[in-house]
């Protein structure tokens, strides 16, 4: 059952190799009304993933084997060619496992000021939920959030980190 | 339910500012427009008292007026005459000698419940006495009545109102940057009597003074749902402003208090909203694709400057407060944000962006006569002193983990940081009280 195969291109194929996996999945789902609790939490729970072997159709399978954010240019909030690539991989999965409650949460980098970066990361959010809605993804089911310059995940002050905190994340609720 | 953090400063003057004497024609004075003044040095006596209470009101007031960049006081060590009795006359050559301009005298006792205090400003060269006042209050509020007792020397010897009585809310900060606690948090001006208003997990920022101060407008992420709110200060009751289709940000209360202006967040543009607190109705003042926010008004009310990137990068725009003749007024290198009405009605203050740096400066209304004030890493979010002489900001230094507050004179001089127990930014300046 466990998978080592992290490449994204690999998963489908992993996917298809597992129908168990899947049907569970979903019996899962069907089943969740006894418990809101995410179903990749109950999946891991169950012992289906281990580290590094994120099960097929859970957040952290999204997390770590679709990738969960992109990033952009300074003060830009145009979709580059690889955040691109990232979200069609996005729909593509979320397509497939069409249960979860998305929201977006759009980021900036700290070398702006408080109030511009809160409408800067809605811009990103914004402009990150219509890209996936133009790939198929319902707009209304895509919930927005800026969190601006407040919450940075890389921590130091040049560039490399920057680059890393002007962000759009896909966050996976449960459902 | 939130508990009841804040304590009303209640003040009770009974016969506030009884004059002594008509003040005799000033020879000490400050010309604060001069740029980097000399300060004046001047003595201020320990206070006669029947305890500590007399010298500490006494080092209140030499603080103040320290910090203010334009009085030296004059070691008490250095004094020749001691003043036993306030209501003598002090032997000026006395004082002329070891090079005091001005001299304070005075005394506070308690009297019943209450504290009695009261001052004297002398001219040491003339001989003459400037001012005189004695006011009454609780003696938990010995502070306040030595910030006001500062403000009228100040008043009496630039011939501007002061600022020492006045209160600062902020946003404290603490925690790694990753993982920052945010709180909402009032002091004094000088740093003393700080009091937590919030205290959640929730962001919380930009909090704003009403004009009577009996209210702070803020943006909280509680509940998941970035939005505009109001805060009682003396019962803590919190309200959120308006019933808005998306996030709320960058409030400020309208002059007369009576509506609150701020940013709607909608489908990736960002438009600038007012809401009357009395009748709830909302009014759009502007409607572009860009992202227009961080508004603030004359203290007339009558316009409204506001930062908007419809040009392309941040800048300045002035309109009118009903939306109209809307103009940019920046046009230097870089970006402008977070401009802010000078409650003298001649600046406005505002961040710049420029080369990789973030400055603090100022310009006139129409745009001309650009001036920075400070320039480095990171300096953000600049608000006026109520007497429009100093400006208060935030500031982060590359490598220094989180922003302090610091205060600089309109003329780019005499900049101090404003102590705070954690990282601190978004500082509010409040009114002088009343």
């Amino acid at each position: 059952m466990s998978r080592t195969n992290t490449m994204a291109a690999g998963r489908m194929q992993t996917l298809a190799r597992n129908p168990v996996v899947v049907a569970l999945a979903m019996t899962l789902a069907l089943a969740g009304c006894a418990s809101k609790k995410n179903l990749p939490n109950n999946a891991g729970e169950l012992g289906l993933g281990g580290a590094g072997a994120a099960t097929p159709g859970s957040t952290q399978d999204f997390t770590v084997n679709v990738g969960d954010r992109i990033f952009f240019d300074t003060d830009s909030t145009s979709i580059r060619a690889d955040a691109q690539q990232t979200l069609a991989r996005q729909a593509q999965w979320l397509k497939q496992y069409p249960n979860y409650a998305i929201t977006v949460e759009g980021h900036a980098d700290e070398r702006g000021t408080r109030e511009y970066n809160l409408a800067l990361g809605a811009r990103r959010a914004s402009a990150t939920r219509d890209y996936l809605a133009s790939l198929g993804i319902p707009a209304s089911k895509i919930k927005t959030i800026s969190y601006g310059k407040e919450r940075p995940v890389a921590v130091c002050d040049d560039i490399s980190c920057w680059s890393q905190n002007r962000r759009a994340v896909t966050v996976l609720g449960g459902r | 339910m939130m508990k009841r953090t804040f304590i009303r400063l209640m003040i009770a003057f009974a016969g506030m500012a009884v004059v002594f004497a008509s003040p005799a024609q000033a020879r000490v004075e400050i010309n604060i427009n001069k740029g980097n003044v000399e300060p004046l040095p001047i003595a201020i006596t320990d206070f006669q008292a029947a305890d500590a209470l007399g010298t500490q009101v006494t080092d209140v007031i030499a603080a103040d007026l320290k910090r203010s960049g334009l009085f030296a006081p004059i070691s008490k060590s250095a004094f020749i005459e001691k003043i036993a009795n306030p209501d003598q006359t002090p032997r000026f050559e006395d004082w002329k000698v070891i090079n005091a301009q001005a001299l304070v005298t005075g005394r506070v006792v308690r009297e019943g419940g209450r504290l009695k205090a009261e001052f004297r400003l002398w001219d040491t060269f003339s001989g003459q006495q400037m001012a005189g006042q004695q006011f009454y209050t609780q003696p938990e509020n010995w502070r306040r009545v030595a910030h006001i007792i500062a403000d009228a020397i100040y008043k009496q010897i630039t011939g501007e109102d002061g600022y020492f009585d006045t209160r600062v809310v902020f946003v404290s900060e603490s925690g790694p940057k990753n993982d920052r606690k945010r709180q909402l948090a009032i002091m004094d001006q000088d740093g003393f009597n700080l009091r937590v208003l919030t205290n959640s997990k929730d962001i919380v920022l930009t909090p704003r003074f009403s004009p009577n101060q009996q209210e702070v407008t803020y943006m909280s992420f509680e509940g998941g749902q970035p939005r505009v709110y109001l805060l009682q200060l003396e019962t803590g009751r919190r309200e959120v402003v308006g019933n808005f289709p998306g996030m709320t940000f960058s409030p400020r209360f309208s002059p007369d208090g009576q509506r609150v202006i701020m940013s709607l967040q909608q489908d990736g543009n960002s438009n600038i909203y007012t809401m009357d607190l009395r009748s709830r109705t909302t009014t759009r003042l502007t409607n572009t694709g860009a992202i227009d926010t961080s508004p603030s008004y004359a203290p007339d009310g009558r316009r409204i400057v506001f930062e908007s990137d419809r040009g392309g990068r941040q800048q300045l725009y002035v309109m009118n407060s009903d939306g109209s003749g809307q103009n940019r007024i920046s046009f230097g290198d870089g970006s402008y944000s977070t401009p802010v009405w000078s409650p003298r009605g001649d600046l406005i203050a505002f961040t710049k962006q420029s080369g990789g740096k973030f400055s603090i400066g100022v310009m006139k209304p129409d745009g001309s006569g650009e001036r920075i004030l400070t320039t480095g890493f990171h300096n953000e979010g600049p608000t006026w002193a109520p007497n429009g002489r100093v400006l208060m900001f935030f500031r982060d230094n590359a490598g220094s983990g989180g922003s302090q507050l610091y205060s600089i004179d309109l003329t780019g001089y005499n900049e101090q940081r404003v102590p705070t127990p954690a990282f601190a930014s978004d500082p509010a300046w409040s009114p002088l009280l009343e």
